[in-house]
């Protein structure tokens, strides 16, 4: 400010003093020129300020900036860290599951044998009206590293009696290489397609006859499994089991003996994106001793050999059955038991078969048409028991439609021509399934 | 016999320096492995981008390729419940069960959207571990890409180094591409959509997109007539730009209420192959821009 104060003031005494002009305009240039040098210098340091001072703004904008992300950073990591979860069946330890089955049914006459077959286990067209199926409670989770583990309880009523089942119970490896693993406890063989799935699972509302033959529904296992799945792209697998329970068509043994052995197989892939298939192979020799159904006074002693194939073909456009698809399952059973039934010399050859489609036509919408057959071929021999030859085929056709509007529920219609007996009688059936807890597995 | 010796050695021992074998669940995550391993790794695809990954079953094929997996590269976050699980108890293979580093889920690495505050079966489908399409936002991929070379890097050790050039490679490709697209994209912050199913929750959230309407009444609920009615009444004063699906899901809701709004069925790409011009993750993103900023008018 001075300085602006001193301009006007030499000029004025410039300009007092016109006797030495010359001297004086050099003298008065050379004084304005330092003039301008000292405000330029003077500027240009304030200039230079100026920018230093806005050059740490923006470092500390852009740390600030740094500090910002570093905290969303770490917000975002913190999110990750609090909602993540190993991705389980479901967010228990250990994933619990009920299923709970009823279903109406219009049965006239109904049965619970079939003629020429040694009753088995609980078989049949069940009540009559509305019951209440199993309610059935599966517990499951890793047990450790190397265990995974799995219990499921059915609880039914029977002649008004609750009473609880065990029908899993199996503990199964998880670490052991090269594709093998092995299973231990109550389990469901890997023989015949079928006999993988629980009940509820099933496209119809009752398993087909050669189940209900040869298994009493299905066959149990009270022992040891072992598979190897090999290094292939076609999946090639096959395995063995030993039985010690009793689970027809084996009974359990007095001594150590296991009561049956099995040997199995499965060979699968796919065609294309659009098509799926699997075939099994499976052989069961049980040694049954003294093997009966409740209230039957007869008995079988024997050797029972049991071999299926089993296939299955699942379509579905481009591979995706959200809208549309369709699976053709197929299993075959030959079975031939050697020994004494009754005390009487018994040889027979039996078999049975069924073939099912079912087929989803629009989202949440199935048909599915089966047809299944028994063949008892006991002989003449026995007549007036269990086993007496009814000189035909047991068979049956059935037509079913079920709907489900979620993953969860499923409600089912059935109608059945059953030829069974000698006098064919027309089925209905009504059936929920309902799921809650973990989500289901999609079995192939 | 010496020369049969001699050539099954060289067969087992290129069989001992083969590559990584990767399981990927899903085209997304088959392709980063690729980005990020090359030829390091040979990857099976257990789903093509018109197989639906809520309800595919474990069928035999997967089991065989999770038999001889080094690592399984999946989403996790319950997108695959209903056929993992089962794949792993039935494979016979230790490297891939949770908790040993084969097991890789992609969900466990980013922020997730839609983590539901209660959990109940009558909400439908959902999953308690937020929705799992996370791959349609590009720092997700990024920050799977991390992980993911870093798990790489802990199976196979011996070509660590490769993992991480080479993911630094792919990050700075990936970030230059997210400037691009973001500012490509920019115009369309506020387009307002419906959606099939919340497929797209994440490319939304990157984008401002405005998804107004789901066609499922509930995740994983098909829409009946009657909700599809009541959502063409509710959309009719003020219609959305399109309605978005993935190449999976059923279309036929989508056409009926495009048909009745006067307004386009977009079906983009969602994953890798489901357009035939997404053939990566970078043209993924092309694609779904592309698609999304030619019906933004």
């Amino acid at each position: 400010m001075k300085k602006l104060i001193a301009i006007p003031a030499t000029l004025v005494l410039g300009l007092s003093m016109p006797s030495a002009h010359a001297q004086n305009v050099a003298q008065e240039v050379r004084e304005l020129r330092q003039l301008i040098m000292a405000m330029q210098a003077d500027y240009e340091s304030r200039i230079s300020d100026l920018e230093a001072r806005l050059a740490g703004a923006e470092r500390q904008s852009r740390s600030a900036q740094r500090d910002a992300e570093d905290a969303i950073e770490l917000a975002e990591q913190t999110a990750i860290t609090q909602s993540s979860g190993a991705s389980a069946p479901n967010t228990f330890n250990p994933s619990i599951g009920a299923v709970l089955v009823g279903r109406y049914a219009e049965v006239d006459n109904g049965w619970d044998q079939i003629p020429g077959f040694q009753p088995a286990g609980e078989i049949g067209t069940g009540e009559p009206g509305f019951s209440v199926g199993e309610a059935e409670i599966n517990f499951k989770a890793n047990v450790d590293a190397r265990y995974f583990g799995n219990l499921t309880v059915a609880v039914v009523e029977e002649e008004g009696e609750v009473e609880v089942e065990f029908e899993e119970a199996w503990l199964q490896t998880t670490d052991l290489p090269y594709g093998l693993s092995a299973l231990g406890g109550r389990f469901f063989s890997e023989a015949g397609y079928l006999n993988g799935f629980h009940f509820h699972a099933d496209d119809f509302v009752d398993r087909p006859l050669p189940y209900q033959a040869f298994f009493g529904g299905r066959y149990t296992v009270d022992g040891l499994q072992a598979r190897w799945v090999a290094p292939t792209p076609l999946l090639v697998e096959i395995g063995g089991e030993v039985n010690w329970g009793g689970g027809f068509p084996a009974t359990a043994n007095e001594d150590n003996s296991p009561g049956a052995w099995t040997l199995f197989s499965n060979f699968g892939g796919d065609v294309g994106d659009s098509h799926a298939w699997q075939l099994g192979l499976s052989w069961i020799r049980a040694d049954a001793v003294e093997r009966a159904a409740e209230d039957d006074p007869d008995a079988f002693t024997g050797n029972s050999d049991l071999a299926a194939i089993d296939f299955v073909w699942k379509w579905a456009p481009a591979g995706n059955p959200v809208r549309r698809n369709f699976k053709l399952q197929g299993e075959y059973f030959r079975r031939s038991e050697r020994g004494l039934y009754a005390g009487l010399p018994y040889d027979a050859d039996q078999s049975g078969w069924y073939l099912q489609g079912v087929y989803q036509f629009a989202p949440t919408w199935r048909v599915g048409l089966r047809h299944d057959v028994a063949d008892p071929e006991s002989g003449p021999l026995f007549a007036g028991t269990a086993i007496e030859d009814p000189g035909r085929d047991a068979s049956r056709d059935s037509l079913m439609i079920d709907w489900s509007p979620s993953e969860f529920s499923r409600l089912r219609m059935q109608y059945t021509r059953d030829k069974v007996l000698q006098e064919s009688e027309n089925l209905w059936f009504l059936q929920y399934i309902m799921s809650i807890g973990a989500h289901g597995a999609h079995q192939f | 016999m010496i020369r049969i010796v001699f050539v099954l050695f060289c067969l087992f021992s290129t069989a001992a320096a083969h590559a990584l074998d990767v399981f990927a669940c899903e085209p997304e995550w088959a392709s980063l492995v690729d980005e990020l391993a090359g030829d390091n790794a040979d990857t099976t695809t257990a789903l093509t981008a018109f197989q639906d990954p809520h309800v595919i079953q474990a069928r035999p094929s997967l089991i065989a390729a999770v038999r001889s997996a080094d690592l399984i590269v999946c989403t996790g976050a319950d997108l695959e419940i209903g056929w993992l699980p089962l794949l792993l108890r039935r494979a016979g293979n230790p490297r891939i069960q949770p908790g040993n580093p084969g097991y890789f889920l992609a969900a466990d690495h980013v922020r997730r959207l839609e983590i539901p505050r209660t959990i109940d079966r009558a909400q439908g489908d959902i999953h308690p571990q937020g929705n799992p399409h996370i791959h349609l936002h590009p720092r997700n991929i990024e920050r799977v890409a991390e992980a993911l070379a870093e798990r790489l890097a802990s199976v196979d050790a011996e070509n660590a180094s490769q993992y991480a050039s080479r993911l630094a490679d792919f990050l700075a490709r990936w970030e230059s591409a997210t400037d691009r697209w973001e500012q490509a994209a920019a115009p369309l912050a506020g387009m307002r959509l419906a959606s099939h199913h919340r497929s797209f929750s994440y490319l939304a959230e990157w984008l401002d997109l405005d998804i107004v309407a789901t066609l499922e009444p509930k995740p994983g609920i098909p829409p009946s007539g009657a909700q599809l009615a009541a959502l063409l009444e509710q959309l009719t004063p003020n219609p959305p730009r399109g309605v978005i699906r993935t190449p999976y899901e059923n279309e036929k809701p989508s056409a009926w209420l495009s048909e009745r709004l006067n307004i386009p069925q977009i079906m983009l790409p969602y994953t890798i192959g489901g357009s035939s011009d997404s053939l990566d993750l970078f043209s993924l993103y092309d694609a779904t821009l592309a698609l999304l900023e030619e019906h933004n008018h």
